[in-house]
């Protein structure tokens, strides 16, 4: 009687049509994180990092290359180890894995791009404490297969990415005049007093502008506009 | 048998083994990553060496220019006296291998040297660097000292006199940003230019950090930095107590005595 019953679960596992690798649910994983549910402007997680290091739009595309690296390896690593992962100890886990590429991550950085490597600082090692990767890990991959998971880390690490860049690129052309240390405001406009903007460097303008891209982000999706 | 993955036993098992294997890939990629980054962090003690004599240049020229310009490597004990004198092209541990590593100056770590409290005086070794340029004559000295948060480090060119600064050169690990971090800044190094560090009695003075501003005409001070009193405070700090060391050297080799 068993036997038969554990035949006819098989049965039905191999039947379960498998799901393409790009279906609409796993193009949601890449592209809900870019607006609807962006780490930065709607969730407000990583925005230590995102004031931090977008003075030059340099620093910003290396700081999400490594967020990326480092989501995609601990969302990988946690969703192919998920249905073995002790839960009492599932947080140490996470911080481990996490941990561990963030060092690799780091090493990396000084042996291949020593000079990016010391502008970014403390901000690798704290990688580990962006909010973003472990709340992935734990909301997502610790619950789905391996290819959804990295579908919704290179989903999220582009959210990320793409609101830092954004960031990085106002605060650099008006704070220093230059766009990846090209300089792209000629220095004939300086001649008729045009000033860059020193405020730009400092901290504060970097939450004003992710505030204005909030702004225009809700002013175009006004599904995000909460009720009251 | 099925597991019981929330037993303790297995909560344990699967610990272990996680730290076994985080630290056996952690390990292999320190290890194989280590030749890429000593080469960097030689490029860039050259990068500073070369920038306190005024000589600019990009990390892929550093070891070029640098064999161009330093004409020898001095290593000094605590009397001031010379023990070794290499010249020629720094060689790198990893392929040339241990012989005649110890002996350049280059290649000694005043960092580590500095934190190991246990040290006796008589082992501690000060490198000197003697470089040439435009036909005159500089001496580069390795500094290193304490900031607010952690360790601090630079390079002080002096000219031919040995008394006069030529160039300056500092740096930090975890200083605060916009404070005390501003010490690798030019505006922080450039006023050290034309300073003395032996009065005209020829008495070590050393270089004063001085809160609230140095006087144009001090020839033995510099501004400090407005809310990094301590990163300040520690420049001037690490100025005297490196620079103490070289003083009988620099007595014996040049005219300062006499004056």
């Amino acid at each position: 009687m068993s036997t038969e019953v554990k035949a006819a679960a098989a049965e039905v596992a191999v039947k379960e049509p498998s799901e393409p690798l790009f279906s609409k649910k796993n193009k949601r994983l890449l592209t809900d994180p870019l607006n609807d549910s962006n780490p930065i402007t709607v969730q407000v997680l990583g925005i230590c990092s995102a004031l931090a290091i977008t003075v030059q739009v340099k620093q910003a595309v290396v700081m999400s290359l490594s967020v990326l690296a480092v989501m995609i390896g601990g969302n990988l690593i946690i969703s192919l180890i998920r249905n073995i992962i002790p839960s009492r100890i599932r947080i140490i886990v996470q911080l481990v894995v996490v941990a561990s590429l963030v060092i690799l991550v780091d090493q990396v950085l000084k042996a291949y791009v020593y000079d990016v490597s010391k502008a970014l600082s403390v901000f690798v090692g704290l990688i580990i404490t962006n909010c973003i990767i472990m709340g992935r890990l734990e909301a997502f991959a610790l619950a789905n297969k391996p290819w959804p998971s990295i579908l919704d880390a290179i989903g999220n690490a582009a959210g990320y990415g793409w609101i830092l860049i954004a960031v990085a690129v106002v605060r650099e052309l008006f704070g220093s005049g230059t766009l990846m240390g090209f300089t792209i405001i000629p220095e004939s406009v300086f001649g008729f007093g045009y000033m860059n903007n020193n405020m730009m460097i400092l901290p504060p303008m970097a939450l004003i502008t992710v505030g204005i891209i909030i702004w225009i982000q809700r002013s175009k999706n006004t599904a995000l506009i909460e009720e009251n | 048998m099925a597991i019981n993955k929330e037993s303790q036993g297995f909560t344990f098992l699967f610990s272990v083994i996680m730290v076994v294997i985080v630290a056996t890939v952690l390990s292999l990629a320190a290890l194989g990553l280590k030749g890429p980054q000593e080469e960097n962090m030689k490029q860039e003690k050259m990068q500073n060496i070369l920038g306190s004599i005024q000589v600019e240049s990009t990390r892929e020229e550093a070891g070029a220019k640098f064999d161009q310009y330093i004409t020898k490597r001095l290593t000094l004990n605590v009397k001031g006296e010379v023990t070794s004198e290499v010249a020629g092209p720094v060689k790198s541990l990893s392929t040339d291998g241990k012989e005649g590593f110890e002996s350049d100056a280059f290649n000694i770590d005043v960092k580590k040297q500095y934190r190991d409290k246990t040290m006796s005086d008589d082992e501690r070794k000060y490198p000197l660097f003697v470089c040439e340029k435009d036909g005159a004559t500089y001496y580069v000295v390795p500094l290193v000292g304490t900031g607010l948060w952690g360790p601090i480090w630079g390079f002080l060119a002096l000219e031919s006199d040995m008394n006069t600064v030529y160039g300056a050169t500092f740096d930090h690990k975890t200083e605060t940003p916009g404070l005390g971090a501003e010490i690798n800044q030019g505006w922080f190094e450039s006023p050290f230019v034309g300073d003395q560090i032996f009065d005209e009695n020829g008495t070590f003075v050393s270089i004063d950090v001085v809160k609230g501003g140095a006087a144009p005409e001090d020839k033995h001070g510099v501004d400090a930095i407005t809310g990094g009193t301590i990163t300040s405070n520690g420049v001037s700090n690490m100025l005297e107590n490196t620079l103490k060391v070289y003083v009988p050297y620099f007595k014996k080799n040049s005219d300062i005595a006499a004056i």
